[in-house]
């Protein structure tokens, strides 16, 4: 930046050469307002995407910049919220983005006081372990008259209306073939 | 609409604009009743009887839209003469039986059909599995020869049934009852008829907590009695539509996470009336019937073909040995009830959060803590994770930590920005997602966890040689993997196979109606296919609304083949006609032989509105060209239900099961078949005729706020929302404030059977005492959403509630209660559980206690 | 440029401020008789311009639990219940909600009694039973009895009976005044008005001195105490800037905060006050529209639907550097005055 320029950029000289004399307006503006631009302008890709509340259904996208979230809000295009969204979905952002989120496996002992922590897949074998426990445990063949059963009563599961219809369908799938009966989701509630 | 779904509201802002009519029904003025031209105050727990109300106010006023009526509803139907109403048996309609309180539903058939109708133990098996309406109406067969009386003069057609059967609804009746005003009462009336017929039509839009009662698919039924009888289904504009609460609460019943549902409304088998294939296949299509599921074979078939791959084939019945079965009621509160008792090992949560979120929250807490293993998936810490740390009965020491053996696993899950997949929102529609960013840390989605636990499981058993094994190892599971961690199975495969496709050639079929019934198709949801219609995720279409007509059929996909108004050949009246222009549709172009429209026809494309079928056709042929109910067993919609309804072919008032006045119009009190759990740690309030219902004296109701979701898990983390809604707190009128001496903005506590809870009060002219005949009822309302993890805390609604069932669906009755209100803050520690039992005691309810579900007498059988 | 009604009466304010060929002033028409109190505009507006909340406090004002608009809510919802309504039944109001509910002393304690109790026919079977003297059946039950103390809600008297009632929603904001006192007071150029007429604090600029908080007539712009600095609405200058629209009106699910150029929203807010006269709402009124106020018009206003000091709004704000132009000159005077007597009193003593 040249001397002159550096001069010229003074809001005085602004002020007292250009068209604003009472200083309160091109002339008060700083360089990070005149630079200022929103920042979904800049990025690097923007997801299409429904908010996760309500079953209404509104479009969100979703703009990503450096790998992060940096905005949710409303599709315009959606014919079916035609890019409103409500508090909820309206601060999808803080869901996505919170520091509060739990990011790792925690783990608690039987009679613990207390979490620790625990490594994923660790985890993931030791509940496939339990799993598989609780059919032997239960498993029932035939009922009184030798009908088949093909079951366990000892595992339940209650979740879903907040998964997309592909994990449904895994869960639905998985559970039936390892004879698990006793899945639930929301919709009985 | 404007609390819970408020972007939703926007349509009614706009029709408002223009000129529409706004009435709010609500036991508490909302900010739906900010906006709305006329708010009607009601008692919770009397809609059937406002509603019934109408169908009297239509009925006696021949308000219907008569031919309409005629031609697409069963109104000319004749019942049965043995048929019995709830006003000759003082509430209860005929085949009753105490011993097992349900019916025998011979009686309730079409003339000449009393043998085709469900026995009492086939109604007691249907209330523990939840099928009473299982595959919509398609219970027992309805043959095509029923008579009927076109004129409707016949006193045993189901439109005179019905006239009789809600003759005493009156306006004075529904005044005395529900605590509404004849005048405002009559103007509901006139808005709905002036607003139905050709000209015009009228939507009813319900949210969810309509099902939570003991009497909820009732309600909706007289709802859908009421839009048949104006002629208001299957047209623009009309409908009864569900605003339902979650993202793809849809979807998880369609593709359902549900105990006696298998995907596209297939039941899942049961030991005894679905030992053999044939069996489970004959009970859904019914050989003898009419109507779609005729082809049901060939969904079933594709079912399984998804699931089992190669190793599902004509020989071994395509694997429905490895099926498991049913025994009765297998639902989500005899699991809690039976993890109390000891007998479920380990449970997963799937984004749930029952500790807050279900009804009777201290059995739920209890349950938890008497597993051997749980699996919390969820984004922040939940109550339901935490329960043995810092819940609500480690401060009464009911639990304690040293001693609780439940072994927690906590793992973070991927939110809806970091994973791809539909969510199928409240008009059935499918919205595919695109994934915006990576899941952080161990944070991953449903489809990671369970296609990795299924392969970890798969690993330990490949060695099995025991039978109990063979479906798992059998199981079509080779899902490719994909994603930056390389782990990571495609949605976009799930939703494929989902859709289904020709085993040979891999190729995605277009619609249901390619499925074949001899496994050379395969598809995981027959409503879904279509979805990936010419092998492109029709899911993900996001044509600008801008760029499309009104329907905007370019923008996402409906079920079942991209409808977005079922039933819609009832837009056009029995010759093919629209009803009027300004109504349009769907309607028969003779030029092309072919329906046409803005949607597409919920109808066989070239079947002409003059076709008659043949005496003895079955399945889709036996569909009349005006048969616009296509997937009912007689193609037509019920204003009386003849099967498939576990308490009554008709919706009659029952109280609530906890209520504080005595049934004014029947000597039966509350819904006779309705779902007890009669434990010592279940018990009921009393109510009339029961003694010391007076010791809980007040109607509440629980619902949302416009700031806050469900359990709180996604909104009590958040700070922008937090800071909305900060507390828990009780709205009161007035004049209970001053009743019991209540404090705006102080402490006041609740007390049920159950439990008591703490909130703020909030002293309020939106809620207001209700005049039920001479005397006064006082109604208080809570949000549910608080409990003690998150940004703000509070004592949870739901453990004020307890655990009783509607018989057709086993939803719990939550919606409202009784209950006392006194100032100040509830006793803590052991001196909590001293309190609430200081109530029970002066209600005398012992813990044998059993509210009876019979309260008039019941008629021999002769 | 600088001119006669720089500091009252009607103005241009993009071009007196310097600006040459300004794009057409923007701003905000929100219309109350929409508004479902749904908070999405103080949401939305937190989740773009990151404002941290405004702690977590139940305040028992209807459904406010932010109090007003401070440095950390630029947005904000005012929730006015009203026992009586304007009694025109078109949807902004409610006449005659509770018509025909009962007030008075209650005998609820005694209703499951009596309710389960065999009462006289009345045509139905079992029939509603009479009440029966609210007192001894009382005494009968036994429940406490606590006396009758004051319910504390402002506004109402418990004894009178009801029948209409309302509830207002209003979504507040900044009102970047034609005339905006907190930008004449500012010393430092941090508040600033921008090329679209609206007002901006500059967050780099401010240095947290405090002198336009008590310039605001709205009692609008405040001080963070984290940082000192003033902070308030900025219109989304950052948006409106790449031609978006300000995060709160994108999000309002009914169209009750509007954004766009000032007189086309003006023309659009008289048409929807005539609408609404036509419907029979008497009470719809415009505030902040015209440019002849106090503060030369707002570029933010409203339709409200009775005066604004129900909503907490001032009924006739007045920029309150009216008077600067005359001061100045006062002082200007008074300044040479002074100067002339030390240069008099110089010569006074050389002579």
């Amino acid at each position: 930046m040249g001397v002159r320029t550096w001069i010229e950029g003074w809001p005085v000289y602004r002020q007292l050469t250009g068209t604003d004399p009472l200083g309160r307006g091109a002339a008060a503006q700083s360089q990070r307002s005149r630079t200022l631009t929103a920042r979904t302008e800049t990025a690097d890709r923007v997801a299409k995407s429904v908010c996760p509340y309500c079953a209404v259904g509104c479009g969100q996208r979703i703009f990503v910049k450096d790998e992060k979230v940096i905005q949710i809000e409303g599709d315009p295009d959606s014919p079916i919220s035609k890019g409103r969204l409500c508090p909820k979905g309206s601060a999808s952002k803080s869901l996505v983005t919170s520091d509060r989120r739990q990011q790792k496996v925690l783990y608690r002992r039987p009679y613990a006081t207390d979490w620790e922590e625990l490594d994923l897949d660790t985890a993931m074998d030791m509940i496939a372990d339990r799993v598989l426990a609780a059919r032997e445990q239960t498993w029932e063949d035939k009922d009184e008259d030798g009908r088949p059963l093909n079951r366990t009563l000892g595992i339940s599961s209650l979740g879903g209306a907040t998964l997309d219809n592909e994990e449904n369908y895994l869960i639905k799938k998985l559970f039936t073939a390892i004879g698990a009966i006793q899945i639930e989701n929301q919709a009985r509630i | 609409m404007a609390e819970a779904h408020p972007v939703g509201f926007q349509y009614v802002v706009e029709a408002k604009k223009r000129g529409a009519k706004v009435i709010h029904i609500d036991p508490r003025f909302t900010r739906t009743s900010a906006l709305a031209h006329s708010y009607v105050p009601v008692r919770a727990g009397a809609d059937i009887a406002f509603l019934g109300g109408i169908i009297n106010y239509i009925l006696s006023n021949e308000k219907d839209f008569r031919e309409y009526v005629v031609a697409y509803t069963n109104a000319a139907m004749l019942v049965s003469e043995d048929f019995k109403d709830t006003e000759d048996l003082n509430g209860l309609f005929s085949g009753y039986d105490p011993e097992i309180n349900a019916y025998d539903q011979s009686s309730w058939q079409y003339a000449g059909q009393q043998d085709e109708g469900q026995s009492r133990g086939q109604a007691h098996v249907d209330r523990e599995t939840a099928s009473g309406l299982e595959q919509e109406s398609h219970g027992p067969p309805i043959p095509a020869d029923v008579p009927r009386d076109l004129t409707l003069q016949d006193p045993r057609c189901v439109y005179q049934v019905l006239k009789r059967h809600y003759a005493r609804y009156t306006p004075e009746v529904v005044e005395r009852l529900c605590g509404v005003p004849q005048d405002k009462f009559l103007e509901v009336c006139e808005a709905w008829t002036a607003n139905s017929g050709r000209e015009r039509t009228t939507a009813l839009v319900y949210s969810v907590g309509w099902t939570q009662h003991s009497v909820g698919v009732q309600y909706i039924r007289t709802g859908a009695i009421i839009q048949l009888l104006l002629g208001n289904m299957g047209r623009p504009g009309g409908g009864v539509m569900a605003l339902r609460g979650h993202a793809s609460i849809q979807g998880s019943t369609d593709i359902p996470t549900l105990f006696n549902l298998l995907p596209g409304y297939l039941p899942m088998p049961h030991h005894s009336q679905h030992e053999t294939f044939d069996q489970w296949i004959d009970a859904i299509r019914h050989p003898e019937q009419k109507g779609f599921w005729a082809n049901a074979k060939s969904f079933a078939v594709s079912l399984l073909k998804a699931y089992w791959g190669d190793a599902a084939t004509e020989d071994n019945d395509f694997g429905y040995g490895w099926m498991p079965r049913l025994t009765g009621d297998h639902g989500i509160y005899q699991q809690v009830l039976d993890m109390i008792d000891g007998k479920i090992k380990g449970y997963f949560l799937l984004g749930q959060n029952p500790a807050v979120g279900s009804a009777h929250g201290r059995a739920q807490r209890l349950g938890m803590a008497n597993l051997d293993w749980l699996v919390v998936r969820d984004l922040f810490m939940i109550e339901s994770a935490t329960f043995w740390k810092d819940g609500p009965e480690v401060a009464t020491g009911e639990i304690v930590a040293e001693q609780c053996k439940t072994e927690v696993f906590f793992m973070p899950a991927a939110n809806h920005a970091e994973k791809e997949g539909t969510f199928t929102q409240t008009q059935r529609m499918l919205q595919w997602r695109e994934k915006a960013v990576e899941p952080p840390q161990d944070c991953r989605s449903e489809l990671w966890f369970f296609y990795h636990l299924g392969r970890i499981i798969r690993e330990r058993l490949a060695d099995s040689k025991l039978e109990r094994d063979q479906g798992v190892l059998n199981l079509a599971w080779n899902y490719p993997l994909h994603g930056k961690r390389g782990d990571e199975p495609s949605g976009e495969d799930v939703l494929f196979e989902i859709n289904g496709y020709e085993v040979a050639t891999h190729k995605p079929l277009s619609s249901f109606t390619e499925m074949k019934a001899d496994g050379s198709t395969a598809g995981g949801c027959w409503i879904y296919t279509g979805v990936f219609k010419d092998g492109v995720n029709q899911a993900a279409r996001r044509k600008p609304r801008t760029e499309q007509d009104w329907v905007a059929r370019e923008w996402g996909w409906a079920w079942p083949a991209d409808r977005r108004t079922l039933y819609n050949r009832a837009s056009a009246d029995p010759e093919g006609k629209p009803w009027s222009e300004r109504k349009k549709y769907v309607w028969w172009d003779e030029e092309a032989g072919e329906w046409t429209g803005y949607d597409v026809p919920d109808f066989e494309k070239t079947k002409p509105p003059s076709y008659r079928p043949d005496k003895d056709a079955t399945g889709v042929a036996a569909i009349s060209g005006d048969d616009a109910f296509i997937m009912q067993g007689d193609g037509k919609g019920w204003l009386y239900a003849p099967s498939g309804l576990i308490d009554g072919p008709m919706p009659t008032h029952y109280e609530p099961v906890e209520s504080t006045v005595r049934n004014p119009l029947y000597e039966q009190q509350a819904n006779p078949t309705r779902k007890v759990y009669d434990r010592s740690d279940n018990l009921t309030n009393p109510s009339p005729p029961e003694r010391h219902a007076e010791v809980y004296p007040y109607v509440f109701s629980t619902s949302r706020l416009t700031e806050h979701h469900t359990a709180g898990g996604m909104s009590r983390q958040l700070a922008y929302l937090s800071e909305l809604q900060p507390e828990m707190f009780v709205e009161v009128s007035p004049e209970l404030a001053r009743e019991r001496g209540l404090q705006h903005l102080g402490w006041a506590h609740i007390v049920t059977a159950r439990a008591a809870i703490e909130a703020k009060v909030l002293v309020t002219d939106r809620l207001t005492p209700l005049r039920i005949e001479d005397r006064i009822v006082h109604q208080i309302w809570m949000p549910y959403h608080w409990g003690n993890e998150g940004l703000v805390t509070g004592d949870s609604a739901n453990d004020l509630i307890g655990i009783t069932l509607d018989p057709n669906v086993l939803i719990q009755e939550s919606k409202v209660g009784t209950c006392d209100i006194q100032p100040g803050r509830r006793p803590t520690g052991k001196h909590l559980l001293d309190y609430v039992q200081s109530y029970r005691d002066r209600a005398e309810l012992r813990p044998d206690h059993q509210a009876p579900l019979v309260t008039t007498e019941v008629e021999e059988e002769g | 440029m600088a001119g006669s009604n720089s500091f009252y009466g009607p103005l241009d304010p993009a071009s007196d401020a310097g600006y040459v060929d300004a794009p057409p002033r923007k701003g905000f028409f929100t219309d109350t008789s929409v508004c479902i109190g749904c908070k999405a505009c103080e949401v939305a507006c937190k989740e773009w311009n990151l404002v941290p909340d405004d702690g977590f406090n139940l305040l028992g004002t209807s459904y406010d639990n932010t109090g007003g608009l401070t440095a950390n809510s630029w947005r904000h919802v005012a929730f006015i219940e009203q026992p009586t309504a304007g009694g025109c039944g078109h949807g902004t109001d409610t006449p005659g909600a509770f018509a025909g509910m009962p007030t008075g002393p209650s005998v609820s304690a005694a209703t499951a009694v009596v309710g389960a109790g065999v009462g006289q026919d009345t045509g139905t079977s079992p029939g509603v039973q009479p009440a029966v003297d609210a007192l001894a059946a009382a005494g009968t039950i036994g429940t406490q009895f606590l006396g009758m103390p004051g319910t504390d809600l402002p506004g109402r008297t418990t004894d009178a009976p009801r029948s209409d009632f309302r509830w207002l929603m209003m979504s507040n904001v900044c009102k970047h005044c034609t005339h905006a006192g907190c930008l004449d007071v500012c010393p430092t150029g941090a508040l600033f008005r921008t090329e679209f007429g609206t007002v901006v604090v500059q967050e780099d600029i401010c240095n947290g001195c405090g002198y336009c908080i008590p310039a605001c007539p709205y009692g609008v712009i405040d001080q963070r105490k984290e940082d000192g600095r003033a902070w308030k609405c900025t219109l989304c200058y950052d948006r409106i800037g790449d031609g978006l629209t300000p995060a709160c009106a994108k999000a309002c699910p009914t169209e009750s905060i509007q954004f766009g150029d000032l007189d086309e929203l003006r023309e659009r807010a008289a048409r929807r006050v005539e609408a609404l006269h036509e419907q029979g709402v008497d009470q719809a009124r415009l505030y902040g529209h015209d440019p002849e106020d106090g503060v030369g018009g707002d570029g933010a206003f409203f339709l409200l639907l009775d005066e604004p000091e129900v909503y907490g709004l001032p009924p006739d704000p007045i920029v309150t550097t009216r008077d600067l132009p005359a001061m100045y000159k006062r002082a200007g005077w008074a300044a040479l005055a002074m100067a002339a007597t030390a240069v008099a009193s110089f010569l006074g003593r050389r002579a």
